[in-house]
């Protein structure tokens, strides 16, 4: 039901990546995990220049239900956050893939996109989950 | 999620036409929010919402001894109620002290009350006020011909009016807040859960939907149980099963307010115990403020300066102030702050007053 746009890539932890050029990803969260979450009010985010490894936790989602952990789908190093979550985390729910963005990663080893879960893939991981 | 058995109320296609997110509450299946909680949330505060309460439990209680039940079921004193229509919050106890549920009672006259219970508790309740009317000639009438609907915030009176009849309106004219009037078909209550003005409306079921469409027009927000939680914790209102039960002294709970001690021949159940309590000392629901980020959640453990422990029994983000408030349960201190037990780390925060916002503005 919720929209999974076919030209990204997903970790099953609800992470979602876009392809930027030059090796660059853009990271955030699902509609479908905000969704699950509801209503956001914080954000934490990674720093600049951090070096991050698929599967660390590297960012928190915080909304009136539940602290939730966002997982570095891919290893690299942090180019940029998304400083506007600061005063308006609810973009994450808002525009989840588009200026609920939260990070942008430089990708050390750009295999690694091929492992993360295609639309559909994602999309059975999560009616799974629904079961 | 949505169990077959679960109940729902004579709303509850108003709710999908919304668009809500609908979830199980204790067997009722409740509007959780119909898009964002945060925004109904501003919605009560800055303009005006509605909440279906319809799942709550009405309970007429009359007879010759009405009065006189009241007044052994309830640690606040029914005898204070001398206006009619006039209303009363209370918690009703054990023979331990602890709170069986908290109610509103509305007073007509000795012979004749209406309360409404929490409907968590509904089947308990039943039988508690049925075990404890032994011996006291009174009838008490399950009233579940009527759905409830809160109006509540700045301009939610201003728009109720608008749906109201003439006859109503009148009724309605200067009513101070927590009284009640039966007006035509509508019984309506100056009460609410939010901390705003408004009113609490008992409505017949199948006339239900009709008023739900109307306040619906004159662009009241419906609101869902996210919201009334965040709502009601701001406002310092407790929330039972979460800040009280049955093993809990209202003594404990922020409700010693409630308890009317005058006149002490007055034999109300529990009173031995919280005598007791109270000569002994008990622990306190205070309110705790963070200003960083996070937000405070219930069952997290809390720490005074005197090293001994404590609870959060509800917690949330204010949207109105823009950070963590909390209820939590720990023992006396001499210290304006306590330390809670935040993601492995230990958080200074600062106790204040278990009430945070009222009438769309801070009370820090």
């Amino acid at each position: 039901m919720s929209n999974i746009p076919s030209d990204l890539r997903y970790a099953s932890s609800h992470e979602w990546v876009r392809p930027e050029g030059d090796g660059v990803y853009t990271i955030g969260i699902t509609e479908h995990a905000q969704e699950l979450l509801g209503d956001m009010v914080f954000v934490e985010l990674p720093d600049v220049g951090d070096q991050i490894s698929a599967g660390d936790d590297v960012a928190v989602a915080e909304s009136v239900k539940a602290a939730s952990d966002v997982y570095a789908p891919i290893t690299g190093e942090v180019l940029a956050v998304n400083e506007d979550l600061e005063d308006s985390p609810e973009l994450v729910n808002s525009d989840p893939y588009g200026d609920g963005w939260m990070f942008k990663v430089k990708a050390e080893d750009e295999a690694e996109i091929a492992e993360l879960l295609d639309a559909e893939a994602y999309g059975s991981s999560i009616e799974e989950d629904e079961d | 999620m949505t169990s077959t058995t679960a109940q729902r109320t004579a709303l509850y296609n108003k709710h999908l036409e919304s668009g809500a997110k609908m979830v199980d509450f204790h067997g009722w299946d409740m509007p959780l929010h119909y898009g964002s909680q945060i925004e109904e949330h501003h919605a009560v505060r800055r303009d005006a919402g509605m909440f279906d309460v319809s799942h709550m439990t009405i309970v007429d209680v009359t007879g010759a001894q009405a009065k006189a039940y009241l007044r052994h079921l309830l640690a606040n004193d029914v005898e204070k109620l001398q206006d009619k229509g006039k209303a009363l919050y209370s918690g009703m106890l054990n023979e331990q002290g602890g709170v069986v549920d908290d109610l509103i009672v509305y007073h007509f006259d000795a012979t004749n009350y209406r309360m409404v219970v929490n409907s968590a508790t509904r089947e308990k309740d039943m039988n508690w006020l049925m075990s404890q009317a032994e011996g006291f000639d009174v009838t008490i009438t399950e009233r579940p011909e009527f759905a409830m609907i809160a109006v509540q915030g700045p301009n939610a009176k201003e728009k109720a009016a608008k749906v109201f009849s003439t006859a109503q309106n009148e009724a309605v004219e200067g009513m101070k807040p927590f009284y009640g009037v039966q007006a035509e078909d509508l019984f309506i209550a100056t009460t609410g859960y939010t901390g705003e003005a408004g009113y609490e409306i008992m409505v017949p079921v199948e006339k239900a939907p009709e008023l739900w469409q109307q306040l619906l027009d004159q662009g009241v927000q419906p609101s869902g149980l996210g919201a009334r939680d965040t709502l009601r914790l701001e406002a310092g209102m407790n929330l039972y099963g979460q800040d009280m039960d049955e093993t809990i002294s209202p003594l404990e709970a922020n409700m010693g307010w409630t308890i009317t001690w005058e006149p002490t021949d007055r034999k109300f159940v529990g009173r031995d115990v919280l005598e007791a309590q109270r000569a002994a000392g008990t622990k306190k629901l205070v309110g705790l403020v963070m200003k960083e980020k996070g937000v405070l959640r219930a069952g997290l453990k809390v720490k005074t300066e005197e090293g001994e422990e404590g609870i959060i029994t509800s917690g949330t983000f204010s949207p109105t102030l823009g950070h963590a408030v909390a209820m939590a349960r720990i023992p006396a201190t001499n210290s304006s702050t306590v330390e809670v037990e935040m993601r492995k780390k230990w958080v200074k925060v600062e106790v204040v007053k278990p009430s945070f916002v009222r009438n769309g503005k801070s009370v820090l």
